[in-house]
């Protein structure tokens, strides 16, 4: 049985690891319960207490601020204890391996690890040996998927669905566990999704996930109702996975002149941080369609939605 | 002090001789004395077998046994301890320890601490290169003489065309196997599972088939200017096994092996991420598992394998693409293989016992894989109807890497006979 055909019973999952184990039900029930936390960001007192009492650790082994803020920012809106422990060094350079680290914290007595970590699978790993709830804020390449939901949080109210929409992402797909993600909700909801870039960073087997996959950017533009660029990553450019950055921005960058042949609707989404002048033009950052820093206010509902239904089902 | 025993009653299948009928087999000191009926005569001691196979002497040739350098994962008592209890009376170990087996003295040391520690035969590959770094040729020669069997980099495939091609050469000198880890590293590169869709979904780092395929074409054409036997290592693609077959066809001196995971598992297993299924090569798709099956079949596939690979939870428990390559082997591969190839009948017990005993001696050059009279008696007598289930825990090997844990199998090595020493016997 697939999970979505399972009937939804409400939300039962203490760990948030990836979109994949979702069903379709699910990924609703987060954005439904989201919209009810975005109304709190909006009070004069910005909190509520659901998490009182309860101690959420963040746990970064990758830098990122603002994941790592909106996070924090989610649970202490919750009312939640919140402590950090952010390290650089992977727990094999360290000599400390990731799961004694994350057990040494938790016998601190914490309810929730929040888990950002350069290996894909960290989180899968974490949450089969310890007790605590585990919420991935990305592991390697493999998954985002409070990203994604927000992502799909963002479209939901912009273009007031999901299903049927034309979406188009940009960019490293290979590298990209915010694109994985991506993929993964936005099938799930109904969406056609159009992964496009060149050959050494989009791999063909995005087919056989259900996506089209082209090399083409101009040609698909007109088709798109969402596109979604990504971030060049520093170190791939000088890997050789392309030429040049002048040659990608040509080829694969979002400018004024390409605009031009979307839709007037259409919707342009980055996960940030924005190299601005490469896959987007500044003025089409700024710009009237693009939903970049409302993706980041909805980044803190999905947030609290996702430490709040975890929490109760580990309560439960 | 080793006697006479009698084995009375079994099924004795010797590919050497084209044996497989139920009779007796007489054991004299360290040497096969008879099979039929002049073996029935009175003995020291009488082991009966009926309802069992008595085989010569199982040999595995591709073995990670960790000493010297990593003796917490294994040392050469602990992985020779697991060999018999599987059922191996002999073991090729490979050179990547630490330091690399890569001189004369690391040879003798390796022969010599098997001789005072080891519970069965030991057979040293040679490095290919000084310290596997595949730039400069290792004194080959000189671990011929101390009793280098093959000759390997195992671990790492040699990059360099130049180099392997005078490696060839080199080894072919001594008429001794050269054997090739093929993998094209520039393609590999930190890959740590097969690159495809599942890779794709999980966002781990793939390694393509290509990337075994491009050496093993390479090599064919190198080994027919080099004249070496050439030999490939953990084969696990459909098109490097098409490539062996068309190599034999043509007359190029090529062999392979294949182990239990590259015929029972796919890269699907990897799905939750558990480091008991990351080895190198790495599990493949399900057309690969076929394509090793059919070339079991027809033969492209000589040899049936391990490569035993321990590692210590503590090295094992860490993030995928983090962790170690490799799984343990010797006390799961017979009732594995006895799953993957006789249970679906793609082979019988007399190819079986050739690919894992009379072609493994054949290719090395050593003794064994025969119970011709006055032959070493080396004797691996086989339970094949018990049914049992793998425990790791119960293992012999200090490591228990293995994905196999708790699999019901049937078959399972009963009685190891090295020398005409009965060095494993299970519940007698």
């Amino acid at each position: 049985m697939t999970p979505d055909s399972r009937e939804f019973r409400g939300w039962t999952r203490k760990h948030m690891l990836s979109l994949g184990e979702l069903s379709r039900e699910e990924i609703l029930h987060v954005l439904d319960t989201a919209e009810g936390f975005k109304e709190v960001s909006t009070r004069s007192i910005k909190t509520v207490p659901t998490l009182r009492g309860r101690v959420v650790v963040t746990m970064f082994f990758e830098e990122s601020t603002r994941t790592k803020m909106s996070f924090m920012l989610a649970a202490q809106r919750l009312s939640a204890d919140v402590i950090d422990f952010s390290e650089k060094m992977s727990s094999t350079q360290k000599g400390e391996s990731l799961l004694d680290t994350a057990r040494n914290i938790e016998a601190m007595g914490v309810d929730m690890m929040i888990l950002r970590h350069p290996a894909a699978g960290a989180s899968y790993h974490l949450s089969r040996q310890i007790g605590c709830c585990v919420i991935n804020a990305g592991d390697g390449t493999h998954a985002h998927p409070t990203q994604a939901l927000l992502d799909l949080f963002t479209i939901r109210e912009k273009k007031g669905r999901i299903e049927g929409l034309n979406v188009a992402i940009v960019g490293d797909i290979a590298h990209s566990r915010v694109a994985r993600s991506d993929v993964q909700g936005l099938i799930k909801l109904g969406a056609k999704v159009t992964l496009v870039g060149p050959p050494t960073l989009v791999p063909r087997a995005f087919e056989q996930l259900g996506c089209r996959v082209t090399h083409d950017f101009r040609r698909v533009l007109p088709e798109m109702d969402v596109v979604n660029m990504l971030r060049v990553q520093s170190e791939r450019i000088t890997s050789n996975v392309f030429p040049s950055t002048r040659e990608y921005v040509r080829l694969f960058g979002l400018d004024d002149e390409a605009v031009q042949l979307c839709r007037p609707d259409v919707l342009i989404m980055h996960p940030g941080p924005v190299n601005r002048g490469i896959e987007l033009a500044a003025t089409v950052a700024d710009g009237p369609n693009s939903s970049i820093l409302r993706q980041v206010t909805n980044g803190l509902a999905i947030r609290m939605a996702t430490l709040f239904l975890c929490q109760q089902a580990a309560a439960a | 002090m080793s006697q006479s025993i009698l084995i009375r009653g079994g099924r004795v299948i010797d590919p050497s001789q084209q044996i497989d009928e139920v009779t007796d087999l007489l054991l004299a000191g360290a040497r096969v004395d008879a099979i039929g009926k002049n073996a029935r005569r009175s003995a020291d001691c009488v082991i009966d077998a009926h309802d069992r196979i008595v085989a010569p002497g199982l040999i595995d040739m591709h073995v990670h046994l960790r000493e010297p350098g990593h003796e917490g994962k294994e040392t050469i008592e602990t992985g020779t301890a697991a060999a018999v209890a599987g059922g191996f009376t002999a073991v090729a170990c490979m050179p990547n320890t630490s330091p690399a087996l890569d001189n004369d003295s690391q040879v003798e040391f390796v022969l010599r601490t098997a001789a005072r520690n080891g519970h069965c035969r030991v057979y040293p590959i040679g490095a290919l290169t000084k310290g596997r770094q595949g730039k400069e040729l290792a004194e080959i020669g000189l671990m011929v003489r101390a009793g280098a069997v093959a000759f390997s980099d195992d671990g790492d495939g040699v990059m360099d065309a130049g180099v392997c091609l005078r490696a060839m050469q080199y080894v072919g000198m001594f008429d001794r196997l050269f054997i090739q880890h093929c993998e094209d590293k520039s393609i590999a590169g930190k890959g740590c599972m097969h690159a495809g869709v599942v890779s794709t979904r999980l966002g781990l780092p793939g390694i393509p088939a290509l990337a075994e395929e491009i050496m093993v074409q390479r090599d064919i054409l190198l080994a027919r200017g080099a004249g070496a036997r050439y030999h490939v290592a953990h084969i696990s693609t459909r098109g490097a096994i098409e490539m062996i077959r068309a190599a034999k066809q043509a007359g190029v001196r090529a062999t392979s092996e294949v182990c239990p995971h590259h015929l029972l598992l796919t890269d699907e297993a990897c799905e939750t991420y558990d480091t008991n299924f990351k080895m190198n090569p790495p599990l493949r798709t399900r057309d690969d598992v076929a394509a090793c099956i059919e070339g079991v079949r027809d033969g492209a596939i000589d040899c049936l394998v391990t490569d035993h690979a321990p590692h210590g939870a503590q090295d094992k428990e860490h993030e995928f693409q983090d962790a170690p390559m490799g799984i343990i082997g010797l006390e799961t591969a017979l009732p594995l293989f006895i799953k993957a190839l006789i249970e679906p009948r793609v082979i019988d017990w007399l190819r079986l016992i050739d690919a894992m005993s009379t072609r493994p001696a054949a290719l090395l050059g050593v003794n064994g894989g025969t119970l011709k009279p006055g032959t070493p008696a080396d004797v691996t007598i086989i339970n094949p109807a018990i049914d049992w289930a793998i425990d790791a825990g119960e293992m012999r090997s200090r490591s228990r890497n293995t994905p196999f844990d708790g699999w019901k199998v049937r078959g399972r090595a009963e009685t190891t006979i090295v020398d005409g020493v009965v060095r494993y016997n299970a519940g007698r």
